[in-house]
């Protein structure tokens, strides 16, 4: 594989990044999910890089999940994002920052709707008036929290108190990167890097000391879909496309996942355990899976956040196999605690998937 | 004092009419930009359908050049023109000043650039070519191998790469490509007689007279095979090798293959050398880029500029044979203008009917 | 057992270097009329069989090069052997032998002679 070919498309997908004052939107299943990521993009934010880092209250969600499930009709959704612009300019914000890939992908295709039929801007501008009595200006700025994470990459490496390094041998951690769909391949060049070779998880990876594993169906849809996993009957649908990419990225032997949506993150971390039960398969070493993290765990992680602070202990395939290879160190005892010590109990371990 | 007509571009289209207007009387300099006559026939070995090598063919266009006594000017840059009385005044980079009565515009076409087709890996994949790359390896009389070295066991052809996209922004055939695919399968199985070659087309167009039995003669005699379905993707396994993927569309069934060396099949795109030299003149571009004639049917040589005709691919793409037909035609066509008819403003049947 | 009330959904999408080709490499030596197909259909037209049945020549031949194993195990069975896609194929690839070479191919399989 050819670097430079990379680069060169790369380089063809940079997009404009806001500096400060960013207007975060939360995700509505990352907090139950993964409920460490965004308190851990806020606090890295605020105090690793004193950056003006605002939530509004009364926002709501950006409709996505019923838009994608059919049953949120399109004038509905793009009303819904009006009024979250709207608090936004109330706020006196500019720079729209969401933390779920799939509201990104909701609010770039909204406005590139709104730029190409200004009469839809007009009748959604007329009807969240009616609804509300709020007004809105356009975002100047839109990014997805994993491009300001990834803009700061050095900077966040700079603070960083580890590597993505395994501290025995000395060699860099083999990571597989999973982008969110509707991150780029809606809006290639909305995306860092574009829909093909996608840079936004690779440039914090290399930042930060690991080795970007490239398979041949890292370009696989991770199965979340919407319809295709609600209904459980349609759910072998949706674990069959986790178990494709698992099968493609397993001889490459890769430490850990990183992934930048929501769903994708759940879906390769919990379908692991599905997977384990009905086949008797695990993908990681010794019975284990491969851990799957957030970018936000990760960059917590080398700027020696505890574990559990990140919410860690949350996730079905454990953590510990790459915090003990890179050498971060935890409390075993304090893992099933909530936030004030109190003991929530062990959860029980599943038969197939060997689980610390 | 006989009449003078400048030729700009020295491929199969500019010798071949250079020849023939140097024959009817005219005095002709040929421009070209490069130190060698021939153009892209200089880089193929062997042509469909005959199998005859290209270097006859090239040898024959030098010798009407030669014998035309034909003023060639190498490395020849063109940075203006000005209208003078009934022709042209063109004053080149080495300062030489040319005065003509007319110009031929035969500055043909580049090759699609297989990089902008980023999901194939073009540039980042190490076992992707393009049939240009396999036709010079084939020039050289180097051994067809896999980036490291071994007998590829099995060979993929992409038809139509930079053809019939609108993704890439080329919506036209290339026409050329199919019988190229076809002919450099056939020449794969007399270097590697146990190497299995698969094409990927979309429609396979064998218009020319012998091109449908060089198709059936590659399946016969060779055992090509050949899969209706246009490659969605190419990836790199762990081997090197390239796994494509791709719809059966007569199967009826989405298919992955692997195969050791990929061959892209680049099309036509109007050349750096038509966009700049059709711009100091002023020409017309058609849809596709192409210089636009100004008829379909019965002006296919005249420009829109009363004095400049055209030739051969840089008004879409040919093949050899119809570029040196073409070639004749506008030089018949000049002759036609320089012996006082009005060629630009021959009048159509229709608009005869619409004047009545 | 945890019971999921769902399994992982089989792919559908053919895996052509895990496929058997050994019927494809068997019927191309034996009745080399095979390779010229170009898949236009015309057998499938006149069939007797595929008026009645979802038997279809072009597709089982297709089945056959990709190394569709069980799919041409199964469609096979259908045809009547009349011959009348022989006589209509523009390629004069005769598909009565092909459709018999498959069989051979076949049993041979299962006696392990090839």
């Amino acid at each position: 594989m050819k670097l430079e070919g990379k680069k060169a498309i790369w380089k063809d997908y940079q997009k404009e990044i806001a500096d400060d004052k960013y207007f975060y939107v939360r995700s509505c299943i990352r907090q139950n999910f993964f409920p460490g990521s965004e308190t851990a993009f806020i606090r890295i934010l605020r105090e690793e890089l004193g950056k003006d880092i605002f939530e509004h209250p009364c926002h709501t969600t950006c409709t996505g999940i019923g838009y994608h499930g059919d049953i949120v009709p399109l004038d509905t959704m793009m009303t819904v994002v009006a009024r979250q612009f709207a608090l936004m300019t109330e706020a006196g914000y500019e720079n729209l920052v969401p933390s779920c890939i799939t509201s990104f992908g909701i609010y770039t295709e909204v406005l590139d709707t709104w730029h190409h039929f200004p009469e839809v801007e007009a009748k959604v501008r007329d009807y969240l008036i009616k609804a509300t009595g709020r007004e809105f200006k356009i975002p100047v700025n839109i990014a997805h929290a994993s491009d300001i994470t990834y803009k700061f990459r050095k900077e966040i490496a700079a603070k960083a108190k580890y590597k993505l390094v395994n501290k025995e041998t000395g060699q860099p951690l083999k990571v597989v990167e999973h982008i969110g769909c509707h991150y780029s391949k809606m809006f290639p060049d909305k995306g860092v890097g574009g829909a093909e070779y996608p840079y936004v998880l690779v440039g914090m990876i290399e930042e930060w000391g690991g080795e970007v594993v490239d398979y041949p169906e890292r370009r696989h849809c991770c199965g979340f879909g919407f319809r295709q996993y609600l209904v459980q009957a349609n759910r072998g649908y949706s674990i069959a496309c986790s178990h494709k990419k698992f099968e493609s990225m397993e001889p490459y032997k890769p430490d850990m996942i990183i992934t930048n949506c929501p769903g994708c993150p759940m879906f390769l971390d919990k379908w692991q355990y599905a997977i384990a039960e009905m086949e008797g398969k695990t993908y990681g070493e010794n019975g284990h899976g491969i851990p799957v993290f957030t970018y936000e765990e990760v960059a917590g992680m080398v700027l020696g956040y505890n574990p559990w602070d990140l919410g860690l202990q949350t996730h079905q395939v454990s953590c510990e196999t790459v915090l003990d290879k890179i050498g971060i160190p935890y409390n075993p005892d304090e893992k099933y605690n909530g936030i004030n010590g109190i003991k929530l109990g062990v959860p029980e371990m599943p038969v197939n998937l060997k689980c610390c | 004092m006989n009449k003078k007509v400048v030729v700009i571009g020295g491929g199969i289209a500019g010798m071949e009419s250079s020849a023939h207007l140097a024959a009817l009387g005219y005095e002709v300099t040929l421009l070209e930009k490069t130190d060698k006559l021939g153009g892209h026939l200089l880089n193929w070995e062997k042509l469909f359908p005959t199998m005859r090598m290209g270097k006859e063919v090239v040898t024959f266009l030098n010798e009407g050049v030669e014998k035309g006594k034909v003023n060639v000017i190498y490395n020849a840059e063109i940075l203006n023109t000005k209208e003078i009385m009934n022709g042209f005044s063109i004053t080149l980079n080495n300062n030489i000043v040319l005065e003509s009565d007319a110009i031929l515009v035969t500055t043909g076409y580049d090759l699609f650039d297989a990089s902008k087709k980023e999901e194939y890996g073009f540039g980042i994949y190490d076992n992707v070519i393009t049939s240009a790359e396999l036709e010079e390896k084939f020039m050289k009389g180097e051994k067809i191998t896999t980036s490291d070295g071994k007998i590829p066991k099995r060979i993929g052809f992409v038809h139509c790469v930079g053809s019939r996209d609108e993704k890439v922004g080329n919506t036209y055939c290339s026409k050329v490509c199919c019988v190229t695919a076809v002919k450099q399968s056939i020449e794969i199985k007399e270097h590697l007689p146990e190497t299995d070659v698969y094409c990927f087309y979309m429609d396979l167009r064998m218009y020319g007279m012998h091109f449908e039995a060089l198709y059936r003669e590659s399946q016969e005699k060779w055992g090509v095979n050949f899969v209706r379905g246009r490659l969605s993707e190419a990836c790199e396994n762990m081997d090197g090798s390239i796994l494509v993927k791709v719809e059966d569309t007569l199967a009826g069934k989405p298919m992955k293959m692997s195969v050791d060396l990929l061959v892209l099949m680049v099309g036509f795109e109007p050349s750096l050398g038509t966009k700049k030299v059709g711009k100091i003149l002023n020409l017309q571009f058609g849809v596709n880029r192409f210089f636009k004639t100004q008829d379909q049917h019965t002006l296919t040589n005249v420009s829109n500029v009363k004095g400049i005709f055209f030739a051969g691919s840089c008004t879409g793409p040919k093949t050899i044979t119809n570029t040196i037909t073409d070639a004749r035609a506008a030089a018949s066509t000049i002759a036609n203008y320089l012996s006082g008819h009005d060629i630009h403003n021959r009048i159509m049947t229709s608009d005869i009917k619409a004047t009545v | 057992m945890i019971e999921f009330g769902y399994n992982i959904a089989k792919d559908r999408q053919i895996d052509f270097d895990k496929n058997d080709k050994r019927i494809s490499t068997y019927v191309r030596e034996n009745e080399p009329s095979f390779k010229t197909c170009i898949s236009c259909g015309t057998c499938t037209a006149t069939c007797s069989a595929a008026n009645f049945t979802d038997f279809n020549f072009r597709k089982l031949q297709l089945m056959v090069r990709r190394g569709e194993t069980l799919e041409v195990k199964e469609e096979i069975k259908k045809c009547m052997l009349c011959g009348k896609c022989y006589l209509a194929c523009p390629r004069g690839v005769n598909t009565r032998n092909v459709i018999i070479q498959i069989n051979q191919a076949i049993e041979k399989i299962e006696n392990h002679d090839i």
